[in-house]
């Protein structure tokens, strides 16, 4: 595997108040890697995400994202990522040709690309007879591939994943997997969140974090063996029971 | 630039998409400016007019004739006695009792004086006020007129009675007529209220509905982001304007004697004005009913004191002082300047250095409240 770091959290803490949502966490994330970050609801998992991809501020400790430092060139930080969130976040009341216009006319491509981009997108999700219609039309699991190719129209990378597949039935969350393993193997690093633990399996390495800190980090197999399970799954509740 | 026309072909759409939004925009303004134009009047007429006739002489009844030339005055009835009359006013039935006591014709003649008693219903006081004013018109030509007479009668001279008579001029509305005084003022209402109201709800919308988020991960820019969102309500507010201006002009033939490029010219910096506070006030929104109740906060307070349904000079000087503070004031009265009185540049300066320095004030304020990062 590739061990440049593409990703280096140090320290990071984010504080309301008198509640610590994140509390010094720190690790790396090497390039072109698949990053399973799990946790359980109220962990503080978008809390730290947002941090990485320049919308919320760190009440201190630092991270580094593709190069650019999240706390002071915020900016330049965006325009290496790509992100969906758990929240479905495009224009109900555009098409999604229209959608993939005005989000790629943001990322500064030209017209140009955005008419080959939107065709070639089309053209792999299959959504020819449905290019016109309103997005807010679709299923979800259309919805949820649709709103992963449009974060990587501008060729990031490196994509923020905020649980993806909430939601979607078991033969999209198929389909939209494959789409992730096709683009890591581009060489595109992947930062995923999700609740659901065969996910976490799909990972090259998983986080666990448990109230605000990052209790295990290690390759899916490495942790089964490590507390000695046979699944995933065993391995958060071992360690959300530990807290409890 | 290019990432702006990104964001207004986008909002364009989104608003032309939305059928329940476009009658809203375009149909309601229009039918207010047409219904409030006509409605909104403080010409009194009609007032519920009755009398008391104890005397029942010439004088008396020409006295009486009188309110019945006047077209203000509608006579509903006529009492016997003063309780009738009393009970008649507390069921709200009429609005003025004028009394006039026995002797009246006599005294007038032997004294040369006699009283009138008027009772006015003045649970509107403005009304009230106004009904005095033409009661007092009417019984003072009648006064003047009957002392001709009777100088005449009793000293059988050709003695011209020495009569002031002031004859009002009113300037730049010289019928007063109120259509004329009202119609660029709703218009500047309207106006107003729907770029505030568009403008505070947009951003605030995005945030409800999560798409926000979504553009604080682009690299957009701030200036981007809100130029390329208010810039399609600055055209909707003066696509208003132009239509408001051609009823105006058509329906109710409110004349245009100032330069219609000066009207553009302010509405323009004011709209921006409007459309920054529109913004300031979805930025601090979490959600849409939120930024709606504190835009008709402000929108009340604006409207009530603008000077448009109460003169700004009568109210008390710490009011008069907060006035200064309403865009909607110095918008009304730039209007009416150059729409009645033919107002240049040169006349409407000090309004137009106010609203552009408020309009950088509260942009900059509003651009400093969005964050792209929290």
């Amino acid at each position: 595997m590739n061990q440049e770091k593409i990703i280096t959290v140090n320290k990071l803490t984010k504080e309301f108040g008198s509640f610590t949502a994140v509390n010094n966490i720190s690790f790396d994330v090497y390039k072109g890697e698949i990053f399973g970050f799990l946790g359980a609801n109220g962990a503080g998992k978008t809390t730290a995400m947002k941090m990485l991809i320049g919308i919320s501020k760190p009440t201190s400790g630092n991270a580094v994202v593709a190069g650019f430092d999240v706390k002071t060139q915020a900016e330049m930080v965006k325009k290496s990522i790509g992100y969906m969130s758990q929240k479905f976040s495009m224009y109900d009341d555009l098409t999604i040709k229209e959608n993939i216009t005005f989000f790629g006319g943001i990322y500064g491509l030209s017209r140009a690309q955005i008419k080959e981009k939107t065709a070639q997108l089309i053209q792999d999700l299959n959504l020819e007879d449905v290019a016109d219609k309103l997005v807010g039309a679709l299923p979800l699991g259309w919805k949820q591939k649709l709103s992963f190719s449009v974060a990587l129209l501008h060729e990031p990378k490196i994509v923020f994943l905020d649980e993806p597949t909430g939601g979607v039935d078991p033969i999209t969350r198929r389909q939209f997997w494959e789409m992730i393993y096709a683009e890591a193997h581009k060489g595109t690093t992947l930062f995923v969140t999700t609740h659901y633990m065969d996910e976490a399996e799909y990972c090259d390495r998983v986080s666990i974090m448990v109230e605000g800190k990052i209790e295990a980090l290690d390759s899916p197999k490495n942790l089964k063996q490590k507390y000695n399970v046979n699944s995933m799954n065993d391995v958060f509740l071992k360690l959300a029971r530990n807290i409890e | 630039m290019k990432t702006i026309l990104f964001i207004i072909h986008k909002e364009f759409k989104q608003i032309f998409r939305n059928k329940g939004m476009l009658p809203i925009i375009f149909v309601l303004p229009l039918i207010q400016l047409l219904i409030l134009s006509n409605a909104a009047s403080f010409e009194i007429q009609n007032i519920k007019f009755s009398y008391i006739d104890h005397d029942h002489s010439a004088a008396s009844r020409e006295l009486i004739s009188k309110f019945q030339a006047s077209k203000s005055f509608k006579i509903i009835n006529q009492f016997n006695t003063k309780e009738e009359a009393n009970l008649e006013m507390q069921k709200g039935n009429v609005d003025i009792i004028l009394e006039i006591p026995t002797q009246f014709e006599r005294n007038l003649i032997k004294d040369k004086t006699t009283t009138l008693s008027v009772s006015i219903n003045a649970i509107d006081g403005a009304s009230a006020g106004v009904e005095n004013v033409y009661i007092s018109q009417i019984i003072g030509t009648y006064n003047q007129k009957i002392q001709s007479q009777l100088l005449q009668y009793k000293d059988n001279s050709f003695v011209t009675p020495q009569n002031i008579i002031t004859i009002p001029s009113f300037w730049y509305n010289n019928t007063l007529n109120y259509k004329t005084y009202m119609v660029p003022g709703i218009l500047v209402l309207l106006v107003t209220m729907i770029t505030l109201f568009l403008s505070s709800m947009n951003i605030v919308r995005e945030k409800e509905i999560g798409t926000l988020e979504q553009i604080n991960v682009t690299p957009i820019q701030k200036h981007q982001f809100i130029i390329g969102k208010l810039f399609p309500f600055w055209i909707l507010g003066l696509v208003i304007l132009t239509v408001g201006l051609i009823i105006a002009k058509l329906v109710f033939n409110v004349p245009m004697l100032g330069n219609l490029g000066l009207i553009y010219g302010f509405t323009a910096v004011y709209l921006l004005l409007i459309l920054g506070m529109g913004l300031f006030i979805s930025n601090h929104s979490d959600t849409q009913q939120q930024a709606m109740f504190i835009s008709w906060f402000f929108m009340v307070i604006f409207i009530l004191m603008s000077g448009l349904f109460t003169p700004i000079e009568s109210m008390p000087q710490w009011a008069q002082n907060i006035t200064l503070f309403n865009p909607i004031r110095y918008f009304v009265e730039i209007v009416r300047m150059v729409m009645l009185k033919g107002a240049t540049f040169s006349d409407i300066t000090t309004q137009f250095f106010i609203i552009t320095t408020y309009a950088v004030v509260l942009n900059t304020l509003a651009v400093l409240s969005y964050k792209k990062v929290n």
